[in-house]
């Protein structure tokens, strides 16, 4: 097991107006591990996520990448540092082919032309180290894919640039049973390449199939995060609806602290 | 976990000729008719009216198609930029005739050169795309009634500035020239194997350069017929243009290709490149496609709105300048009535969608033959500009359907 986080938050508070949204989270994210994120609808996911990619600033806490701590203040910075969040909506414009879409914003070029065989070169690479054959050609229009090989290639448009982190929101949420299979199959591959996942998911069956560790959010506090092996299934699901599961989890669920 | 369920294919495909069709029919029958509907209604309508009129097919009245059909091309060059985000411009006929009185002005009544006269059209044309596009995408007001406002501000403007409807002529020789002198034939063969042998060359290249990199790349006989049919339609448009056209050759000799047919092929040329080319162009068409998208990719979308608006505008104005060139005057007229309409339906008859995300520059072009082919071969049956309005209007909301129903279609295929 690695001994040092690839990405570590500790005591990480966020509040919108009135209403703090995440109390105190430490959260931990391993090179080579997925780590699935579970919690209630309104536990405070997309917050955590969103606090991670840059897109929210956090009230208070430590935010430490590779060991060292630093500041994420844009979605930008979170990207230069090596963190890419696929979103569940997954951010691709359907009239355009796979490689334009991979490269979207960030194109190849040599003087003021774009670089197209060098894009598509990369693009082959990338699609082929994450071991891709389902798509029949890399400059089909995104429009003719179905979702799961859309998902694929969002996730392949994350992993693209060095990426050290990726995050996944909910990726499977719309998919199928067999294109389910397919992208877990994926985020295993992400882990095994040597990338640090991080994966929210509803489903327990796919948090099970693919996680190495499970990070539980209740009501914005971090109930638990232990590693996959350790747990059942319906111990998750306890710390997901109430927070605790016997000696796992909050003690004082209601209390001001936990 | 097994994907057994998903046959495996190869990476790339080897293309082929058959496979190139293949996936064109496809394509076609998914919805994405392209230019086919323009290319067909142009075959049709000239098959109709050389048969009722067959002084359409006389080489005077070819050249003329080119010189009726200009100004609104390129007009409706501009205008598929604004439409590829998704939005419209309905401003842009009076932004032409704004412009058109600004040369005329900058011309007769404070007598500039030429150059100075265009530079100022442009100008004006850069400043009020400029100004729309800030108000579209810093101001947030939709593009629909901020081009309508200026739709009515510019009729004023151009009021004011041929001083409440004064006709200001045009005399400069070199701004004439450019609806009403042709090249000399030797020129205009020349200038057509120049350009078909550069389009050979950057094919070949191109497919070279690929081919060495071990990447997919199309059949020779792909690229040899893209060269062809460039070969013969551009062939047989100089030999047409070519023939003499004047009612008395002894007297005056008409012929050759009139000189707007050159600026408008390296307008397209130049937009064609920076639209499928560039980074800029890269992100129009996604812009267009998925805003949030493209601003979670970094990409400045305000500033892509406001140059596509600079575009269309800057493109209006030289439409302007090529009306002003045509009629030899500046009126209040100039770029009103069915000019802005025209040109909107020259880009959408030639397959630029309304919704945003797919079009291209030679849509225009298609679409401006289009439209010129059925007001000059209306007027030769002897319709009233009435029917040509009605046929025109048709003909547009025909496009329109067309175009909104291949996305249906698309839809239920899955394409889209």
């Amino acid at each position: 097991m690695p001994s040092q986080p690839v990405l570590e938050i500790r005591g990480l508070d966020k509040s919108f107006g009135p209403v703090q949204v995440l109390h105190d989270v430490a959260f931990t994210a391993y090179t080579g591990e997925v780590t699935a994120l579970v919690g209630d609808n309104g536990a405070g996911k997309s917050t955590l996520v969103k606090c991670l990619g840059g897109t929210y600033s956090i009230d208070a806490g430590e935010y430490f990448f590779d060991g060292k701590p630093v500041q994420v203040a844009s979605p930008r910075e979170a990207a230069d540092l090596g963190i890419e969040i696929v979103y569940q909506d997954l951010a691709l414009c359907d009239n355009l082919d796979i490689v334009q879409n991979m490269f979207l914003g960030r194109e190849k070029k040599s003087g003021l032309v774009l670089d197209e065989a060098t894009m598509e070169e990369m693009a082959a690479k990338t699609l082929d180290s994450l071991s891709v054959r389902t798509v029949k050609s890399i400059r089909q229009l995104v429009s003719s894919l179905s979702g799961g090989q859309r998902q694929t290639v969002a996730i392949a448009k994350a992993v693209l640039w060095n990426s050290k982190v990726v995050i996944l929101d909910e990726p499977t949420a719309a998919l199928g049973v067999a294109q389910t299979a397919q992208v877990l199959e994926l985020v295993r591959r992400l882990a095994d390449n040597g990338l640090g996942v991080i994966l929210i998911s509803h489903n327990m069956n796919d948090v099970f199939a693919v996680s190495d560790r499970i990070a539980a959010l209740y009501l914005g506090r971090m109930a638990a995060q232990v590693k996959t092996s350790d747990v059942t299934h319906s111990q998750v699901v306890e710390l997901i609806t109430s927070g605790r599961s016997g000696e796992l989890g909050l003690q004082k669920v209601n209390g001001v602290t936990a | 976990m097994s994907t057994t369920t998903i046959p495996e294919k190869p990476a790339a495909e080897a293309p082929s000729v058959g496979g190139n069709l293949r996936g064109y029919i496809e394509r076609v029958r998914g919805g994405d008719m392209g230019a086919l509907p323009a290319v067909f209604g142009l075959i049709v309508l000239c098959t109709a009216f050389s048969i009722l009129r067959p002084v359409f097919l006389s080489s005077i009245n070819f050249a003329n198609l080119f010189t009726q059909g200009a100004a609104i091309t390129v007009i409706a060059m501009g205008l598929v930029f604004v439409l590829l985000l998704g939005e419209i411009d309905l401003s842009a006929g009076f932004t032409s005739g704004v412009c058109a009185a600004v040369l005329a002005v900058t011309l007769t009544n404070h007598g500039q050169p030429w150059y100075i006269a265009v530079a100022a059209a442009i100008l004006a044309g850069v400043v009020i795309g400029t100004l729309l596009g800030s108000l579209v995408a810093k101001v947030g007001i939709p593009s629909f009634v901020v081009t309508l406002a200026a739709f009515l501000a510019f009729q004023g403007l151009l009021l004011v500035l041929v001083n409440e409807g004064t006709n200001i002529a045009i005399r400069d020789q070199t701004i004439i020239a450019i609806e009403n002198k042709n090249l000399p034939p030797a020129l205009g063969w020349g200038l057509y194997i120049v350009s078909v042998a550069v389009y050979a060359v950057v094919q070949i290249v191109r497919a070279r350069r690929r081919a060495g990199r071990g990447l997919t790349v199309d059949p020779v006989t792909v690229i040899a017929f893209r060269v062809g049919v460039i070969a013969l339609l551009g062939g047989f448009a100089v030999y047409a243009l070519n023939l003499e056209r004047s009612r008395n050759a002894l007297l005056v000799s008409l012929k050759g290709v009139p000189i707007v047919v050159p600026i408008v092929l390296v307008l397209l040329v130049f937009w064609t490149f920076v639209l499928r080319r560039t980074a800029f162009g890269r992100h129009i068409y996604a812009v267009g496609g998925n805003a949030e998208a493209s601003r979670r990719a970094g990409i400045r979308v305000d500033r892509i709105r406001i140059s596509a608006f600079v575009i269309c505008s800057g493109m209006a104005s030289i439409g302007g300048i090529i009306a002003a060139s045509q009629a030899s005057s500046v009126d209040p007229n100039t770029g009103g009535s069915d000019v802005l309409l025209f040109a909107v339906g020259a880009a959408v008859i030639g397959g630029t969608s309304l919704f945003g995300g797919k079009g291209r520059m030679l849509d225009a072009l298609l679409g401006g033959a289009v439209v010129a082919v059925i007001n000059n071969g209306m007027g030769l049956m002897g319709y009233s500009a009435s029917v040509k309005y009605i046929v025109t209007g048709s003909v547009l909301l025909l496009a329109a359907g067309v175009d909104a129903l291949s996305r249906k279609r698309a839809a239920a295929s899955g394409l889209r």
